[in-house]
């Protein structure tokens, strides 16, 4: 694809690094936050590459990963019940719940389906009256004006049939509670680009005058990780701390003004928990005002269920970064994408999937 | 692309992702015409590339002195 | 609780119970390292089979050596881009049965079909089995037809036995590459899985993404006039990709083997949709490629011998058998650090973000 192989050039990989090299002359540990840019990292061996002392931190940017566990629960409930049809994207059927997971229920007989886009979800709707139809819409910023506009077409065709299960999560929370940590060491941050190209990032200048920090928005190939290291690296070795833009080809200051104001029309803000992190105030999303209607939690009044982690997951440490795959004791014994025991080895974007899909073996990282 | 006048945000275009179609809901970005580079996440056009802006990026990589030149020391480099 | 002791402690424990064993799942039959604990688990003790997993066996009878396979075809659409389940199940066949350097000689045929299945799909898929065997001059010979109730199966399935001889100077074996051999990939890959996977409605993508279904036994058997013993192995990367057959041929042998990611080639319109769903190529099936391992001093020759040929034009070498480590599969990245290569697990799945 166009403006896809270009940023994946091997020689300019190598004048980055370079370049790196000239300019980093003390360590360093910057996190990216998004999961499709930690996939990458690891996939091309980026982070094993980079001098030493610039660590790169596996920040949260896994919306599959945050998902609270009670939130999968009450998915796998709803799934199971007779008459429903359960719609979510693909990586949230193998995410581990108390009891089981998504494509457990699929396996016994429930009619759970995996779709591309959430209009496809309305148009299952719109195909089944007699069936109640529910979207899993789980994600960051990026997916929330998609979602919105699945309930506006829903409520504009008056599906009474179609409701979703709502569990968005917003980034600028997630990097204060980072900054916030008492035993944070990360200096600076990779802002998501594809939450920002619809967001733009206004908000984060305030986060980086308030506790110093540059705050680069970053894409996802590999040249735009090495430049969006690089920048930090710049601003932090001559002290400076300001919000700038490596994605400046998708990414504007604004953002994308149609997206949010269809988000704002039928969202609202709320605190979440995430997983592995816990509650965060006003880090979320939730259905607002006549789109209530909608919210399947209600429709389903699947009340609180009790939730069990696995005790062996670090999946939280993972998250906030203190910690890497292969620091965990199951990881790649009792812990694989087939048998997960937390969320980060299910997604495509999760650390520990990357990590493993990379072939990474706690000796590999002894040895470097 | 088909546009039905007074339903803008049913605006839906074909977009090509390197030899692979799908229709793609182009609500969002009211700018896009055919011919532009769209970045599409599940089904949706969330921006319009800018087509200047990325030639810009990798005219400044391009200029990036050479590997060979970087080994030889922070004086070779340009920045 | 321990930490995993050293790389040569690949095999999967788990004193937990693990959930969701107790049913067969979809993940199975992917191909990947799933499908190969059902059958080092279940299947294959059971059945009395040891010894390394070939695409075909040889039989010990009083003549040269015959060399027999069996297969099912399930898949769905049943008509697709570049082919269907009858043009599949042929060449699925005559494939395996090259793979064991071994020339194709008879197929059998049965059919499973769903009560309500269109007569005129029956037709087309027959003429079609007929068509791909009358092209591959292998004739089919036995057969058999079942019909189950509406509801017991997705329309229709077909199962066949292939039958074949093993080609003078062919001694093929999955288990029998060595260091220092030349890995030759014969075309590209990934075309039939994103093909599936686009002809499926539901996700809504069309493209110019076509099956490469094509049978290579010609192929094979130019490979070993040139090359004869000094082709150690042969494998077709059906599902679970390259990357499940290297490792299976890695694994067999007790050799490591490392390939280049830059020399791989993957046609765009495969990228994309790979870079779409969060795919990786080397995970996606193919239904018209072999990847061999070659002795090196013939490699140049059984190279030159595949690009003379229609199904392996585009072949190139993409990388070396070595001996450390045993067993694994690596990958020289496009940046320049190397990664390991994993066997598919599981079942693929389009991603969220």
């Amino acid at each position: 694809m166009k403006y896809l192989a270009e940023y994946r050039d091997p020689e300019l990989a190598r004048r980055l690094l370079g370049e790196l090299r000239a300019v980093a002359t003390q360590p360093w540990a910057i996190m990216e936050v998004c999961g499709g840019q930690t996939h990458t990292l690891v996939r091309q061996g980026i982070d094993e590459l980079l001098p030493a002392g610039i660590r790169m931190v596996h920040g949260p940017g896994c919306p599959v990963c945050v998902t609270p566990l009670e939130m999968v629960d009450k998915a796998v409930a709803i799934a199971g019940r007779p008459g429903v049809i359960f719609t979510s994207y693909g990586d949230m059927l193998r995410v581990p719940g108390t009891t089981g997971d998504l494509l457990g229920v699929k396996a016994r007989g429930g009619d759970v389906r995996v779709v591309y886009s959430p209009l496809e979800a309305v148009r299952i709707a719109a195909e089944h009256p007699d069936r109640q139809v529910v979207f899993f819409a789980v994600g960051f910023e990026t997916t929330a004006p998609a979602n919105a506009m699945a309930v506006l077409r829903a409520s504009r065709a008056g599906l009474a049939n179609f409701s979703m299960l709502v569990s968005h999560v917003l980034v600028p929370p997630a990097i204060t509670a980072i900054l916030d940590a008492p035993d944070n060491e990360v200096r600076a941050f990779l802002a998501a680009g594809h939450v920002c190209a619809v967001m733009g990032f206004t908000e984060y200048e305030p986060i980086a005058a308030r506790y110093r920090v540059p705050i680069v928005v970053t894409g996802f190939e590999p040249l735009d990780l090495l430049e969006g290291i690089l920048m930090a690296v710049r601003q932090l070795e001559t002290g400076r701390a300001a919000v700038e833009n490596q994605y400046a080809r998708a990414v504007r200051r604004s953002g994308n003004p149609a997206a949010q104001a269809a988000v704002a029309e039928v969202f609202e803000v709320t605190g979440r928990a995430w997983r592995g992190i816990g509650p965060i105030p006003a880090s979320g999303l939730r259905l607002a005002g006549a789109f209530t209607d909608f919210d399947a939690e209600t429709r389903f009044a699947t009340g609180t269920i009790a939730v069990r982690e696995n005790p062996e997951c670090i999946a939280g440490a993972i998250l906030r970064g203190t910690k890497v795959p292969t620091d965990c004791t199951a990881y790649r014994v009792r812990c694989t994408p087939r048998t997960p025991l937390g969320a980060p080895m299910v997604s495509s974007e999760g650390t520990c999937a990357a990590y493993h899909n990379a072939g990474r073996r706690p000796s590999t990282v002894e040895e470097s | 692309m088909e546009v039905p006048a007074d339903r803008p945000d049913l605006r839906t275009g074909t977009v090509d992702f390197g030899g692979v179609r799908r229709t793609v809901c182009l609500a969002y970005t009211p700018e896009a015409g055919v011919g532009d580079y769209v970045i599409v996440h599940v089904g949706f056009a969330i921006t319009v590339v800018d087509e200047d802006e990325a030639a810009r990026t990798l005219a400044v990589l391009r200029a990036m002195p050479g590997a060979l030149e970087t080994e030889l020391g922070p004086a070779a480099s340009a920045s | 609780m321990s930490e995993p002791a050293s790389e040569s402690s690949t095999a999967f424990s788990c004193p937990v119970p693990r959930t969701e064993t107790e049913v067969v799942l979809l993940g199975h039959g992917s191909g990947g390292q799933l499908m190969a604990e059902l059958l080092g688990e279940v299947i294959t003790p059971a059945l009395g089979m040891h010894g390394p997993l070939e695409d075909a066996a040889v039989l010990d009878l009083d003549r040269p050596e015959v060399v027999v396979s069996t297969d099912s075809f399930v898949v769905t659409p049943r008509f697709f881009p570049g082919g269907d389940i009858g043009s599949l199940a042929v060449h699925g066949t005559v494939n395996d049965i090259a793979m064991r350097g071994a020339r194709p000689v008879a197929l059998t045929l049965s059919y499973l079909l769903e009560e309500g299945l269109p007569l005129a799909d029956l037709r087309r898929i027959t003429d079609s089995v007929a068509a791909a065997a009358a092209a591959v001059g292998v004739p089919v010979v036995a057969g058999d037809t079942k019909v189950v109730g509406r509801g017991a199966a997705d329309g229709i399935y077909l199962t066949t036995t292939g039958i074949g001889v093993r080609l003078p100077g062919a001694e093929v074996s999955a288990a029998s590459g060595r260091p220092g051999d030349v890995v030759l990939l014969s075309g590209p890959i990934g075309r039939h899985g994103t093909a599936i996977l686009a002809a499926r409605e539901d996700l809504g993508f069309a493209g110019d993404l076509s099956s490469d279904s094509q049978p290579l036994h010609r192929l094979v058997a130019a490979m070993i006039a040139a090359g004869g013993p000094a082709v150690h192995a042969l494998r077709d990367p059906t599902r679970g990709g390259l990357a499940s057959a290297l490792n299976e041929l890695a694994a067999a042998a007790s050799v490591a083997i490392e390939i280049t990611e830059s020399e791989l080639p993957v046609p765009a319109p495969v990228a994309s949709l790979c870079d779409l769903l969060g795919l990786d190529p080397l995970h996606v099936a193919n239904e018209g490629c072999l990847v061999a391992l070659v002795a090196p001093d013939r490699a140049d020759a059984v190279l030159t011998a595949m690009r003379a040929t229609p199904e392996g034009q585009q072949a190139q070498e993409i990388g070396r058998v070595g001996a450390d480590p045993a067993g694994w599969v690596t990958a020289r990245t496009l940046v320049g650090s190397s990664r390991i290569v994993d066997m598919l697990v599981g079942e693929q799945l389009p991603r969220i973000c």
